[in-house]
């Protein structure tokens, strides 16, 4: 018998997916020790860190972040495969496709405030439509949208200004 | 830095297309509150007498509604978004009483002369009553 190893390099972008995505991870840990008011309401801090990959890396790289964290997140939080893991995924999904098509506004007018007040739009859009379809058959779900809508402006804004700041602080390196 | 330079400096994060997408994220909320949370809002006056249907009549115009009774006529009154008993030849005038009706699923009743007002309207408070 040969004996075989199998080697695996990682490039210089899987290191620094994984180093994007621990980062993603902790926020998406730490979040959840915040209480909150109303499920479904978070801050969503790990999208920054999609944000800025985005903004540097581009798309593929900020997808590779994004599923990684709700993948790992969950496993972390005991959520996977529970409904909250197919809430988030779905978000994180939705996001991902506004996000690929929203980062071909113009720069110059179009910040990362926009990208991420759109994400989160994105975000509790999706969210709602599989609670509605899957977890609640009752249009009573949507009851609570103004809600979602405000929280999601608020911290769009909230992530948009942190991830802005920070992408100037890193350009200026 | 002070607190004024501080905000000042987040403000320059923001870019004039970002200030858009923040107006329409805030109107969105506004029209998905104003459309959802309307509920209780009522949109006809039911009336009935002696068990029967009387009139529907649409809470948009103001008017008065007579409505006989084996006691009398019973007053009704009209007015965009709110209905009310105006007189009632009831000896304790409960219905008259109770004032304007503005919600849904709302109703005076005047049990001697066999009248009752009702609005109805989508979302009411409540859709059934068990005693």
């Amino acid at each position: 018998m040969t004996r075989s190893t199998i080697e695996l390099t990682p490039t210089a972008e899987d290191r620094r997916i994984a180093r994007h995505a621990a980062a993603a991870i902790v926020l998406t840990v730490a979040e959840a020790a915040i209480p909150l008011p109303l499920p479904g309401v978070k801050p969503g801090l790990a999208n920054i860190v999609t944000l800025i990959v985005l903004a540097r890396w581009g798309w593929r790289e900020a997808a590779w972040v994004a599923l990684l964290r709700v993948l790992a997140g969950s496993l972390l939080l005991g959520q996977f495969l529970a409904p909250g893991f197919f809430l988030s995924l779905s978000g994180a999904l939705a996001s991902l496709v506004v996000l690929g098509l929203a980062m071909h506004l113009p720069r110059r007018w179009f910040g990362p405030v926009s990208l991420s007040v759109f994400a989160a739009f994105a975000h509790i859009g999706a969210q709602l439509v599989v609670a509605r379809l899957w977890l609640v058959p009752h249009d009573g779900v949507f009851y609570l949208t103004p809600v979602f809508a405000g929280a999601a402006v608020l911290f769009g804004v909230v992530n948009g200004l942190i991830a802005a700041r920070l992408l100037r602080a890193l350009s200026a390196r | 830095m002070s607190a004024r330079a501080a905000l000042a400096d987040w403000l320059s994060l923001l870019r004039p297309g970002d200030w858009l997408v923040i107006a329409a994220g805030l109107l969105l909320c506004a029209y998905a509150g104003a459309t959802l949370w309307r509920g209780g809002a009522p949109d006809k006056a039911v009336i009935r007498a002696g068990g029967e249907l009387f009139g529907e009549y649409p809470l948009s115009a103001r008017r008065t509604v007579e409505v006989p009774g084996p006691l009398g006529v019973t007053l009704i009154e009209i007015e965009p978004g709110r209905a009310r008993v105006a007189a009632d030849p009831g000896p304790r005038q409960y219905c008259v009483r109770q004032g304007w009706l503005t919600q849904a699923g709302a109703v005076a009743i005047c049990a001697p002369n066999q009248v009752s007002l009702g609005l109805s309207g989508r979302g009411g408070q409540y859709d059934s009553l068990n005693y």
